[in-house]
Formats: structure tokens, C-alpha cells, sequence
């Protein structure tokens, strides 16, 4: 990359698949980066909240992953690549309800099928491609003013 | 209306933030399910649940959610604790149940961060 702007930012994150006492640490540390950043509270709600959903996922149902964030004029860019079981049909489980939570997801209070939902609805922009036996890829871009 | 009232009107134990009780908080959001707490919480509401684990202060956090009032009775475990005061966001516990906490905050002028959700496919 060229000279550094003002509001732009690039990091990766490991996330640990299981792992539900780490859940959250990602989204929480990229919430604080975009605050820092000085980009307004609704999108960094955005962010946050899309960041947590998927990382929410990856622990349920992956391996492990990696976030990317990227912060451009205009955009923030959130991206969660995953090693894993995979998707087999992603227009199921992109409908609300649908899930395939086990006992555990659910004590922790989730697996209710919103969560891809409520991704796409945070989102401006939302991607979502998988390879069963291989990982799930979203790319999530919350515009900026 | 500011936490220290809902602190009274619940009767309720303040675990993290005893210096938020200023704070002003005019609606709230309840449930014991987090995926439903993401889908439907609006910034700077009271988030009402019996869930007590770690997941609740991040959920709480993401969302920027004022405070959290556990029902029941219910205690966050140390961790719980550890967290929410790092991320700055106050944990009060009442005896009162789910209906009750909402119903008396509901009395005093605490109304729902929504009172209904939008036609939707499929919900379970
Ligand atoms: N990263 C992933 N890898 C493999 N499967 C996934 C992944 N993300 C989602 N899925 C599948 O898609 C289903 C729906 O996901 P979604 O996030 O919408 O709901 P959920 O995780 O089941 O519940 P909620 O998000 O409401 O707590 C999951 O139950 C799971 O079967
Ligand atoms: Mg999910």
C-alpha cells in the first residue's frame, strides 16, 4: 500500500473454531479499531454486529478462520474466511429459522437461524460462497458517510 | 428515566458500574436468546435476560446495549464480571422474573426498543 490516509486501515484476525470462552474478542477489538478511527457509532454497530455474527459462526461450525478488515474511504470491509464443514445449501441457510445448532450453541443463547439474516440486513453489501468440506467465505461492506 | 430509578424499581443488586447509575436509559430489549438480542436491540436500550455467560456481555457490547438487568435472580459467574467491567457495561441482578421486570419497568415509562417485528417468512 501507498502513503497511509487518514481512515484507512488494513489487519487480520485469527479466530480458534470451538473455542466459545474467545468468542466475541475479534469483534470486540475490530469495534474499538473503527472507534478509533473516528468512524460514526452506527457503523461501527454495523460492523461490530456482523463481525460477532460470523465469528459466533465460525466457532459453532468451523475449524478456524481468519477476519480481514479493511477500512477504505467510503467503506468498511469486513471479510471471514473459514476452514470447515462447509455449507451444503446456502439459500437453507440463509432463510431465517433454519439451523443446525447442536445442545451447546444453544445453552450459550444462540442458534436460532437469524444470524446470516441479520448479517446480509446489517450489511450494504453482502457476499456468502462455501465448499462443503472445505470453508464458507462472506464479505460483508458497511458503507461510510 | 436514569438506572439508579430502574435499580429501585426492581429492587435490583448493581454487580458492574456503580458509577453508571446516572446513566439514562428510555427502552429496553428482552430475551434469553442471544440470536434474537442481535436481530432486535437498538442501541442504548436495557437488556432484560436470565442468560448469564460471556456471550451476554459481548452480545451486550456489539450492540451497544446501556445495561444489563439479570432476572431471576440469576448471578454472572467471575468471568462474566471480569468482562463487563472491561468493556464498562453495567450488570444489575433483580429476583423478579422475566414478565415482572418488564412489566414494572413498563409502568414507569420503559417501552420496548420495538413493539412489534416486521411481517417475517419462516420464523421458528
Ligand atoms: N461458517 C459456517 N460454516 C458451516 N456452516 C455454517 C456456517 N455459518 C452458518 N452455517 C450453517 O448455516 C446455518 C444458519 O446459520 P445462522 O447464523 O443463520 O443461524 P445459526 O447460527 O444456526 O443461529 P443464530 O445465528 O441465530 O444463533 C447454521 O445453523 C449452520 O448450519
Ligand atoms: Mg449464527
Amino acid at each position: 500500500m501507498g502513503e497511509p490516509k487518514p481512515n484507512l486501515y488494513s489487519e487480520s484476525f485469527p479466530i480458534e473454531g470451538g473455542n466459545f470462552n474467545s468468542a466475541g474478542i475479534v469483534s470486540t477489538g475490530i469495534k474499538s479499531i473503527l472507534k478509533k478511527l473516528g468512524i460514526p457509532g452506527d457503523i461501527v454497530r454495523k460492523a461490530a454486529i456482523v463481525s460477532y455474527e460470523a465469528e459466533i459462526n465460525v466457532v459453532s461450525y468451523a475449524k478456524k478462520a481468519v477476519v480481514n478488515l479493511t477500512v477504505v474511504p467510503g467503506a468498511v470491509c469486513i471479510e471471514v474466511i473459514d476452514e470447515g464443514q462447509g455449507i451444503p445449501n446456502i439459500d437453507l441457510a440463509m432463510q431465517e429459522g433454519y439451523s443446525t445448532a447442536d445442545q451447546k450453541i444453544r445453552e450459550m443463547g444462540f442458534g436460532a437461524g437469524m444470524g446470516l439474516c441479520n448479517i446480509r440486513n446489517y450489511s450494504d453489501d453482502f457476499h456468502i460462497e462455501s465448499e462443503v468440506g472445505k470453508g464458507t467465505h462472506l464479505k460483508m461492506t458497511i458503507q461510510t458517510p | 428515566m436514569k438506572l439508579s430509578e430502574v435499580k429501585d424499581i426492581l429492587d435490583a443488586e448493581i454487580i458492574v458500574g456503580e458509577d453508571c447509575l446516572d446513566l439514562e436509559v428510555h427502552t429496553a430489549f428482552g430475551a434469553d436468546l442471544m440470536s434474537d438480542v442481535l436481530a432486535f436491540a437498538k442501541a442504548g436500550s436495557l437488556l432484560l435476560t436470565g442468560l448469564t455467560n460471556t456471550q451476554v456481555i459481548r452480545t451486550a457490547n456489539v450492540l451497544d446495549i446501556a445495561a444489563i438487568i439479570l432476572v431471576r435472580g440469576k448471578k454472572p459467574s467471575s468471568e462474566t464480571i471480569a468482562l463487563a467491567s472491561e468493556l464498562k457495561i453495567p450488570i444489575l441482578t433483580t429476583k423478579y422474573i422475566l414478565f415482572e421486570t418488564a412489566g414494572r419497568l413498563y409502568m414507569k415509562g420503559i417501552v420496548g426498543c420495538l413493539s412489534k417485528v416486521e411481517n417475517t417468512s419462516g420464523r421458528t
